[in-house]
């Protein structure tokens, strides 16, 4: 990351150390393809695997402003460690440019991410939903997203069930 | 698409192109060369697990493939992110039915680096070994899968022979045949059993022979070869684009496995060899995984062998619970118990990302603790999910009969993928 910082100074908004000494580094979104193509061209970085990603929401934390995080996890088989870095959006901009171009590899994380945060990725080719079904209403990850929330594809019987009790029967 | 197909296809037709019939006569066959598209699965009996493959063909050739997952999908980030941390278990252990405790210690690893916590030493001990068995059953699953669907029945009853053997073992050490739930935050559950070590051994041998008539049955076997050997391949180049590690991406000739690379708990103190592949084909693919499970079969003997007497589990009253003689005598092993029971592990507020290696490949966990008993966001990286996501890339313009093995040997586990 230090690499990165040198090369993009206006790129890296902040740096910091995770509990186990992992170093995270905060990215502007705007600057994230250009980075990421950095991490995995550069001859001395190489961080070709694309390892992960996911969405937060930073819904209850101490810090929400902006809401959701964008986490990226990418691996250098010639340096042998992983490389983490993150985006911020805001609730009032979902929009983060994608990495498919970059990476082969991010075209399910970024449709997963959009599942389950609703985070669209822009320039993504086929943007869609990965574990739910298209009709599905709302972002299931989401912190205000209720955990009893149901939305059964055809409508549930109801059932008198004593030994799961309510909140299982369909009507919700 | 499909009409001007049609008239293209009947020009070239092999059957009819020889005899020369007359134009327009009645002998001339009309070949259906439509574009079809069929389903695979959800529910299909060589795609293990339920996944959806929506397969475009013409002819016998796949046009397009789009893999549809989701179908077991039941909200695990949500589900974690709703008990504490030891109620986590059980839902890591069901991510990968066949190898639940890889799973289960993944995340305790994670966890125990938020915290900041040193296991003991047998406990660690403890850890390599029950990974290194549901090592040896989930490649056994696999590899004998592989043989049933290439027409070899005999060769999946040794490997589930040899899967059953090492199944009786895990039962007597954890209580439990699949979903195992043995890991603890700050150790494991209980001590090995008494003279399980013996057992183990002979079972070990066993595995040993039965690897070596499955070796026999499939290593030179005409059809498995000819069904196997370049289909499904994949550059390094390519597998490392999607993201794939593990066995997958070994067969492709990189040399990359965790155990080695950044090892964790008593890895580096034993000695083992990453089976590497050249061709990434579904051939190399099944011998790696027959390398890597005889390198199995070595890091349990030394591990049993060189296993330290002491503790498994952190003696801290915060993390695990007190004993039991604590528990019901005094007002602190009472309180302890209540606090870690109701509440949870109070893990300091922060985040992580952490892999170990799985039987498929990179299992990663990213955590985010807000201070509280709870996870706030659970996010598991399942080695399959990249491996699956590449499939449409390997498959695309092959014979439809080449998707069976190499959707074999990739070993697409629902359970995780599907979250």
């Amino acid at each position: 990351m230090d690499r990165v910082s040198a090369h993009f100074p206006e790129a890296v908004v902040e740096r910091y150390v995770d509990r186990a000494g992992g170093a995270w580094a905060v990215i502007h979104a705007d600057s994230l393809p250009k980075v990421a193509a950095f991490l995995k061209n550069d001859a001395e970085l190489e961080f070709k695997l694309f390892g992960s990603m996911d969405g937060v929401d930073r819904l209850h934390l101490a810090e929400n402003d902006p809401r959701f995080e964008v986490i990226y996890i990418l691996y250098s088989l010639k340096r042998r460690e992983h490389v983490r870095f993150k985006v911020r959006v805001s609730e009032h901009k979902l929009v983060v440019p994608s990495l498919v171009p970059v990476f082969r590899g991010a075209n399910w994380w970024e449709r997963l991410t959009f599942d389950f945060y609703g985070i669209r990725f822009d320039g993504h080719p086929d943007l869609r939903r990965i574990l739910l079904y298209e009709e599905f209403q709302g972002h299931p990850l989401r912190k205000d997203y209720a955990l009893r929330d149901r939305q059964p594809l055809i409508p549930e019987r109801p059932i008198k069930d004593i030994f799961r009790g309510p909140g299982t029967s369909g009507h919700s | 698409m499909a009409n001007s197909h049609s008239t293209e296809a009947q020009g070239h037709n092999p059957d009819t192109d020889g005899s020369l019939p007359p134009e327009g006569s009645e002998l001339e066959a009309h070949l259906q060369s439509k574009h079809m598209v069929i389903n695979m699965g959800p529910s299909h009996p060589a795609t293990h697990g339920t996944v959806r493959l929506k397969v475009e063909l013409d002819g016998e050739t796949i046009v397009k493939i789009d893999p549809e997952i989701g179908f077991l999908h039941r909200g695990f980030q949500k589900s974690c992110e709703n008990v504490t941390w030891t109620q986590c278990l059980p839902y890591t252990d069901r991510l990968n039915y066949l190898s639940a405790m890889m799973n289960n210690f993944g995340f305790l690893n994670a966890v125990e680096k938020l915290i900041g916590l040193e296991i003991p030493e047998r406990a660690q001990y403890i850890r390599v070994i029950g990974s290194e068995l549901h090592r040896l059953t989930d490649h056994l699953t696999c590899v004998g899968a592989t043989g049933l669907e290439m027409g070899g029945f005999a060769p999946f009853l040794y490997g589930m022979e040899a899967r059953e053997l090492i199944q009786d073992r895990v039962t007597e050490l954890t209580g439990a045949r699949l979903t195992t739930t043995f890991g603890r935050v700050g150790g494991i559950n209980r001590d090995l059993p008494e003279g399980w070590a013996d057992k183990v051994l002979r079972t070990l041998a066993r595995t040993e022979d039965l690897l070596l008539e499955m070796d026999g049955l499939l290593t030179g076997n005409r059809i498995f070869v000819d069904r196997t050997k370049g289909t499904g391949v994949i550059t390094a180049e390519d597998a490392i684009d999607y993201g794939w590690t593990g066995p997958a991406l070994r067969a492709c000739g990189v040399d990359h496995d965790l155990r080695k690379v950044q090892p964790y708990w008593v890895y580096d103190r034993l000695d083992f060899e990453v089976a590497v592949g050249e061709h990434g084909d579904n051939y190399d693919r099944y011998l790696v995984r027959m390398e890597e499970m005889r390198q199995s079969i070595r890091i349990i003997r030394q591990a049993l062998e060189t296993i330290p007497a002491g503790p498994i589990i952190v003696d801290d009253w915060r993390i695990a619970l007190p004993p039991k003689p604590e528990v019901y005598g005094t007002i602190e092993g009472v309180m302890a118990h209540f606090k870690l029971v109701m509440e949870g592990i109070q893990v300091p507020p922060g985040e992580i990302y952490d892999a170990t290696e799985a039987s498929n490949g990179e299992l990663g966990w990213y955590l985010v603790s807000d201070g509280r008993g709870r996870p706030y966001k659970c996010h598991v990286r399942a080695p399959g999910f990249p491996v699956l996501a590449a499939v449409p890339h390997i498959i695309e313009g092959k014979m439809l009969a080449d998707l069976i093995p190499t959707f074999d040997t990739i070993n697409m586990i629902g359970g995780e993928v599907e979250q």
